[in-house]
């Protein structure tokens, strides 16, 4: 019988796995030069020297341009052209007024809480059934993480000819049950549930990798004990395991929001957005209107819009945290 | 007791088969279209438009592959992937150690600033500053070449996360110890911490390989030469070069940029695991 060694092992223990409330923890003095208190200038010039080439980069590549874009979002300016009109907050309110807006923000939307949510409890299901005491779980475990470590351009062809409407593997499964395929390529709706399924189908394995560690990490006797009290397995997961699992659901919902957010790849190589701008998400607008119309301004008043909306929701899942999740 | 241990064990059977159903239903999910994306591959052109679909090809031929390293030079895309996956995470693993070492280890006046600094980058998504950094490199000249791709995405964030978090761990004794001796902070680094640290710079290490191997966008935007092209970019390629999609062809390259990344998975899962792992774990 496995004992939760095993199943630690199983994970790979090499990597510092410590409990989630280390995050809480102040972390102890570790400077163990601290005694020699003579010359403190010469600690900080090393310091310098070790932290300086990384703080640099991240100065001049993302917090110098964080600002630029900041700037830009207020210029009516064409991306490589040397003259730029001052307009003040013109880019917002054209993209506030802009018929086409709403779209942009519904499909965004939708693509995210489904990427997002459908991520979280299909990687919880994954996660749950690669638990269990299953032969061959190790392997479905490998497989399932596989698409997760693979080029998303690629990933985005491939289901392309997964889905072509004539040829493809859902037009014959659809076939099989009586049912015509959709027109995943030239219907909008179609074409943003299309590029969803994608989505998941290539990240759902980190979300269940993610949960599958916080299981094994859940004391094995706490649930014995509860089924001993007659507790139903289904009782047991929901009033003691999925509370267990707070900080980690809180660190994959700001992870996956982060990157479903930013997801560009599988829009590019699928869809460009298309058709009829129905997989056009605020990202693939930056991008369409930065270097496609080269509308520089435009473009960054979109990015800005959306990194403001991107803060006030961590912050609201942080503050929300503080009050659910005890650590 | 022996009674409720086989009520017990009676009661998980049917769960038990359940569990077998379930998983192999997501392995199946997950499987299919890469087997479709191999098997197409090799298929002739009757063999994919065809109804109903074929699933495997009359002959395991290599015209495809031919065709598709005739279309667009994946020698030099390999070579380019290559080139800027080493050097990128290479020189962003430095960063991170340094980086951590001075964090954890060195004393400086405003080291929780510093460090706030580098994880709030977490935050910032790099299409958010891409058109002034696009500008930036531009206006170095450099647009299509490795630098221009590799240097606006080096600085370590995540890396210098986890291996903050991994160097609290350490035992003190030996970092003590390495100071009487009189070794400097780079030798202490490279001596002594990074030895015991090994399997957390490994895991780190593979999956920054992982993301600097299938970054797109930002190479898209710095690169319009084919022959700098990075895999992801030039794949994209064969996509546009004619109207009608010719799926043997793209699948066949399709499976020339996914199936490097498979085989090195495959064998360092249990590292790359460990890696995607230690972030949600320690996080």
């Amino acid at each position: 019988m496995p004992t939760i060694e095993d199943l630690q092992r199983d994970t790979d223990s090499a990597v510092a796995v410590a409990a989630p409330t280390s995050v809480a923890t102040p972390a102890p003095p570790r400077t163990f030069n601290a005694r020699k208190k003579k010359k403190p200038w010469k600690s900080w010039l090393l310091f310098l020297l070790f932290a300086g080439p990384n703080v640099a980069l991240l100065i001049v590549f993302t917090y110098k341009p964080l600002l630029q874009s900041l700037y830009y979002s207020t210029l009516q300016w064409n991306l490589g052209s040397a003259s730029a009109i001052p307009v003040g907050l013109g880019n917002y309110v054209a993209w506030f007024t802009d018929p086409g807006t709403a779209r942009v923000v519904t499909v965004t939307l939708i693509f995210t809480v489904a990427t997002v949510g459908g991520g979280m409890v299909i990687g919880l299901l994954f996660a749950v059934l690669l638990n269990r005491k299953l032969h061959g779980r190790g392997a479905a475990r490998t497989i399932v993480v596989a698409p997760y470590v693979l080029s998303g351009v690629a990933v985005g062809l491939l289901w392309l000819f997964v889905f072509d409407p004539n040829f493809g593997i859902t037009a014959a499964l659809l076939d099989a049950i009586g049912v015509a395929s959709p027109p995943w390529y030239n219907d909008p709706h179609w074409a943003l549930v299309m590029v969803i399924i994608v989505y998941l189908w290539k990240n759902v394995g980190y979300v269940a990798l993610i949960y599958l560690a916080a299981l094994q990490s859940v004391p094995r006797d706490v649930l014995e004990a509860a089924s001993l009290d007659g507790a139903s397995p289904v009782r047991a997961f929901r009033n003691i395991v999925l509370p267990l699992l707070g900080p980690t659901t809180f660190f994959l919902s700001i992870t996956t929001l982060l990157s479903s957010l930013q997801s560009f790849d599988i829009i590019q190589a699928m869809t460009r957005g298309g058709p009829l701008e129905g997989t056009t998400t605020m990202m693939y607008q930056i991008y369409e209107e930065g270097f496609q119309a080269g509308r520089a301004g435009y473009s960054s008043a979109v990015a800005t819009i959306l990194f403001a909306v991107l803060l006030v929701v961590t912050l609201i899942q942080m503050k929300y945290v503080e009050k659910r999740v005890h650590y | 007791m022996a009674q409720q241990i086989t009520t017990a064990t009676r009661r998980r059977k049917p769960l038990q088969l359940g569990g077998y159903l379930g998983l192999a239903v997501a392995i199946a999910i997950m499987i299919l279209p890469l087997l479709w994306m191999f098997l197409a591959g090799f298929k002739e052109r009757d063999e994919i438009y065809t109804v109903p679909i074929q699933w495997f090809p009359e002959t395991y031929d290599l015209s495809n592959y031919a065709a598709a390293l005739a279309a667009v030079p994946f020698g030099s895309f390999f070579l380019n992937s290559t080139i800027i996956t080493v050097i990128g995470a290479g020189l962003k693993l430095l960063l991170g150690l340094t980086t951590a070492y001075a964090v954890v280890f060195l004393e400086f006046p405003f080291k929780k600033f510093v460090f706030g600094l580098v994880i709030f980058a977490l935050l910032v998504p790099q299409q958010i500053v891409m058109i002034p950094n696009f500008t930036l490199v531009a206006s170095l000249g450099w647009i299509n070449t490795y630098q221009g791709i590799i240097v606006p995405g080096l600085a370590s964030a995540f890396g210098t996360f986890l291996f903050r978090q991994h160097f609290l761990t350490l035992p003190i004794s030996i970092l003590e110890a390495a100071a009487l001796d009189g070794a400097s902070h780079w030798t202490r680094l490279w001596r002594f911490i990074v030895p015991i640290s090994a399997p957390t710079i490994a895991a780190v290490a593979l999956v920054s390989i992982v993301s600097e191997w299938n970054e797109y966008l930002w190479p898209l935007l710095v690169v319009d030469r084919s022959d700098m092209m990075t895999l992801p970019v030039g794949l994209m390629l064969l996509q546009n070069n004619d109207g009608v999609t010719n799926w043997g062809v793209l699948m066949a390259g399709t499976v020339l940029v996914t199936v490097p990344v498979l085989l090195a998975f495959f064998v360092l899962q249990k590292r790359i695991i460990a890696g995607l792992t230690a972030g949600g774990v320690t996080g």
